[in-house]
């Protein structure tokens, strides 16, 4: 067990788990940030994606201790109203399906929008392609993130 | 996943309380005359709210926003003014498994003449009040209006009344041409929770003091536990009980997931295999090949195809078992109190979790309620009730609130697969290269044979359902071998179809080639003349056909490197049709584009239709392509998303969905766009290199 103070959406949290404990369960269990999802525990599908320090991880491979002290994001902190331009252009395409992969998919689009703000579609396939959807909603993510980037339609 | 009628609807009505309740009753329980119980499709409440219940699973087909259109549009309101509500296992509305494609053709009727009988009841309630013929009122926008007048009254200021009304057993339905809210592009109402991430799935489920569990399940399929260590686990921070469940498993319970998975991790269990620790896949094939000799039930017949002479053309098929591997990994929340278990499942069946887990409990089904979360997918898998009974089990065994949790390897290795299958087909060319006789042996296990649900010396009906055939052929011969399997079996989007549907539509597009003739035109040869095959229609095919072919500009040239091929099928009362246009990178497809023509009738939402082909085509290409189970000593090899690999967006093509106008009652559409990708798929592979592909996946 160790003590440790996370910087999770704008507040200091201290949560007292064991340190390997993935970051992915600390949100959910420890913090009750259900938004962000398990799929596979082993970084292969990107359903767990936050940030930190702005960049895209996935915390079900993210050891807590490795983030102490860092500013870590989720969806609920994505927006104060949860109409992120992203979450406006996910509604807009219709994309979600089962919604489960979707928070992942769109933290991960955030981060790559935050360093490429115009991303050709090479770019969305390369980023994106960490990210799995069982229902098939690849092309409507493709066209939520040119929307979100103000690249149409 | 068959509709399964277990069930039957019987309309009633319900005169209840403040508001007006209609509802659907069961034979049992109530009859006319006697006070009914209150039950809802349709609450409305004095203070003018609208509730319209939802008795299938949301797993992402859209059934909390479409079902509900459908009961609105009769019912004469503004969609603005619908809340939903989601049903448990109930038993007011008839069967609630969600599956077979069904939920909006079996609930096309039923929700139709609830909003129809409302709306009625409503102007009868406001003729009374104004003392005039209801002929002199209309209903509109969730409201009556006397004729000729700015007079009207909500539905709310009429509940009450409407309420003391008799409830009309036939009510006028409304024609299509009249249709407001059905056929348009209405935004699901699910969007907006899922983007912002505080959508409940059953795995987002929290109860107070709730545990945390994970099972240890024996590796070997059919092996039970002999004993177990606990030592360890219990040394684990906030593991707090190790126990056996059932002969087959050992849960370990935590205060957090984490915790349970680390507990796990260290626990000694020493398994009994059982009878199958030698099995693999490769014995498994040779021994459906080997059945392909034996004993055949026709399913479909026509003519003689052992009397005809001509050309003969062989081909045989082969198939592998496919996980569904729904994003969400299993879970289910229980919370057992002595005489009553409650449970919070991301189930297709809450009836069955509430039967199976009454009998696991010996409870009676009365004392289960089944709640139904949000499924982060089902694709079929969560037809099972293994979840749910596992965390009744645990919660028993802990005298507590538990969520039981699957992780991956759990879901990958413990799952129901689809079934793997070989197929022997043959055919005879005449002196044109047009087929005449057309034979096609399936040898595949049966799911519903496995699960008990076909008597001893049947073969499973199914099967047969889904072995659809819609071409029109002098002779053919429609064969089905059932053998058995130690491998657990379920039902996958589109189920037996996609095997049938990969052999018969490759092997159609092998006839095309050796007949010298057009794929398409052979097709177009085959339903040229209008009739009813089995429970289909050829001109429906026909029609599909044509509109895939028109929207993809069949037959002409396309850019240098690229390739298509094309495939039909119908399954589910649905007709669809893929043209899937490739390139070849290094010896491997990459999948560009797909034009996809459906007919399922009457469309209840255009947009949510367009979602389901774009995904039953990406589900369908991940397991033509690269996803197939094996088995190695009696073990689930793959184990994740890295050796299970569904598609990813870089894999991803174009998926372009069109449909045929219709005002036929609507059928399904979650299931028939996935069979004939894959025939397409490797039709298209042919075209590019003259190699066939005859066995599943294209990549191994």
């Amino acid at each position: 067990m160790a003590d440790i103070t996370l910087h999770v959406n704008g507040s200091e949290r201290k949560v007292e788990v064991p340190p390997e404990t993935p970051l992915l369960w600390v949100i959910r269990d420890t913090l009750q940030l259900t938004g962000t999802k398990f799929g596979c525990g082993a970084g292969l599908c990107g359903a767990c994606t936050v940030h930190v320090e702005g960049g895209a991880v996935r915390s079900c491979s993210t050891p807590v201790s490795q983030v102490a002290g860092k500013n870590i994001t989720t969806i609920e902190g994505l927006s104060s109203n949860g109409l992120h331009p992203l979450q406006q252009a996910w509604i807009a395409e219709e994309v979600p399906q089962c919604g489960y992969c979707q928070t992942g998919q769109i933290m991960a689009a955030a981060a790559l929008l935050a360093k490429t703000p115009q991303p050709s579609d090479e770019q969305i396939t390369q980023f994106m392609s960490g990210n799995l959807c069982r229902c098939g909603t690849y092309e409507r993510i493709r066209k939520a993130i040119h929307r979100a980037a103000g690249g149409g339609p | 996943m068959s509709p399964l009628s277990r069930r039957d609807f019987l309309t009633a009505g319900v005169a209840a309380g403040a508001g007006l309740v209609i509802g659907f009753y069961l034979p049992h329980g109530t009859s006319p005359g006697e006070e009914f119980s209150p039950n809802a499709y349709l609450k409305i409440t004095p203070d003018g709210k609208i509730t319209i219940v939802v008795a299938r699973s949301e797993m992402g087909q859209g059934v909390r926003t479409s079902l509900p259109m459908i009961l609105a549009e009769e019912l004469e309101v503004a969609w603005k003014q619908i809340f939903i509500e989601q049903a448990g296992a109930s038993t007011l509305f008839g069967d609630q498994t969600t599956g077979g494609s069904a939920s909006v053709k079996s609930t096309w009727d039923p929700m139709r003449k609830a909003g129809a009988s409302a709306r009625e009841m409503l102007i009868s309630a406001a003729a009374l009040e104004w003392g005039v013929p209801r002929s002199a009122c209309k209903a509109q926008g969730g409201s009556v209006w006397r004729n000729g007048t700015n007079t009207s009254l909500g539905y709310g200021a009429l509940a009450s009344r409407a309420a003391t009304l008799p409830i009309p057993s036939d009510p006028p339905l409304k024609q299509a041409k009249d249709y407001k809210i059905v056929g348009q592009r209405i935004a699901r109402l699910d969007t907006p929770s899922k983007v912002s991430g505080t959508a409940q799935f059953g795995i987002d489920f929290r109860l107070r003091g709730m545990k945390y569990a994970v099972l240890a399940r024996c590796p070997v399929i059919g092996g039970k536990v002999a004993s177990f260590d606990d030592k360890d686990s219990m040394k684990i921070s906030g593991v707090s009980y190790v126990g056996k469940i059932g002969d087959a498993a050992v849960a370990v319970v935590a205060d957090s997931v984490w915790g349970a998975m680390e507990g796990r991790r260290v626990l000694n269990v020493t398994w009994d295999e059982g009878p199958n620790k030698d099995l693999n896949s490769a014995a498994i094939f040779e021994s459906l090949r080997n059945a392909a000799a034996g004993k055949a039930a026709s399913l479909y017949s026509v003519g003689d195809v052992a009397k005809v002479s001509g050309r003969r053309v062989e081909a045989a098929y082969q198939l592998p078992f496919m996980a569904h591997a729904p994003m969400e990994p299993g879970n289910s929340t229980a919370h057992f109190q002595g005489t009553e278990c409650e449970l919070w499942s991301p189930t297709q069946v809450p009836q069955d979790v509430r039967d199976s887990v009454a009998t696991a409990l010996n409870l009676d089904p009365d004392q289960v309620k089944v709640n139904v979360t949000l499924l982060g997918g089902g694709f079929g898998r969560r037809l099972e009730h293994d979840y749910g009974v596992e965390a009744a089990l645990v919660s028993k065994a802990i005298n507590g609130p538990v969520q039981v949790l699957w992780t991956r390897e759990d879901d990958m290795r413990n799952s129901t697969y689809r079934p793997a299958s070989y197929h022997k087909l043959n055919a005879l060319l005449d002196g044109s290269g047009w087929p005449v006789a057309f034979s096609h042996r399936i040898v595949m296990p049966s799911i519903n044979a496995q699960k008990g649900f076909v008597p001893a010396g049947e073969v499973d009906s199914e099967v047969k359902d889904e072995s659809s055939f819609t071409y029109s052929f002098p002779n053919v011969l429609i064969e089905y071998v059932q053998t058995e399997t130690p491998v657990p079996l379920g039902w996958m989007r589109s189920v037996n179809a996609l095997q049938v549907g990969f052999a018969q539509e490759s092997f159609i597009d092998e006839l095309a080639v050796a007949g010298g003739k057009d794929p398409l035109a052979l097709r177009l040869h085959l339903l040229a003349k209008d009739e009813t095959i089995g429970p289909w229609s050829t001109a429906r095919m026909r029609a599909v056909l044509q509109l895939a072919a028109e929207k993809a500009g069949w037959g002409k040239p396309l850019g240098a490197g690229r390739y298509r091929g094309i495939a039909c099928f119908a399954c589910f009362s649905t007709y669809a049709a893929q043209i899937v246009e490739i390139s070849m990178e290094n010896d491997r497809p990459q999948v560009h584009r797909v034009v996809s023509a459906v007919d399922c009738g009457q469309v209840v939402n255009p947009t949510i239709l367009e979602q389901q082909i774009q995904g039953g085509v990406i589900f369908a290409l991940s397991n033509a392509l690269q996803a197939q189970i094996t088995i190695e000593k009696g073990r689930i090899v793959q184990g994740n998303f890295d050796d299970y690999a569904p598609l990813r967006m870089n894999q991803a093509p174009v998926v372009e969905p069109h449909y045929v106008e219709s005002t036929e009652s609507p059928t399904g559409i979650g299931e028939p766009p996935v069979p004939p990708v894959a025939p397409a798929l490797c039709t298209a592979i042919y075209a590019a290199t003259k190699k066939r592909i005859r066995a599943l996946p294209v990549i191994t």
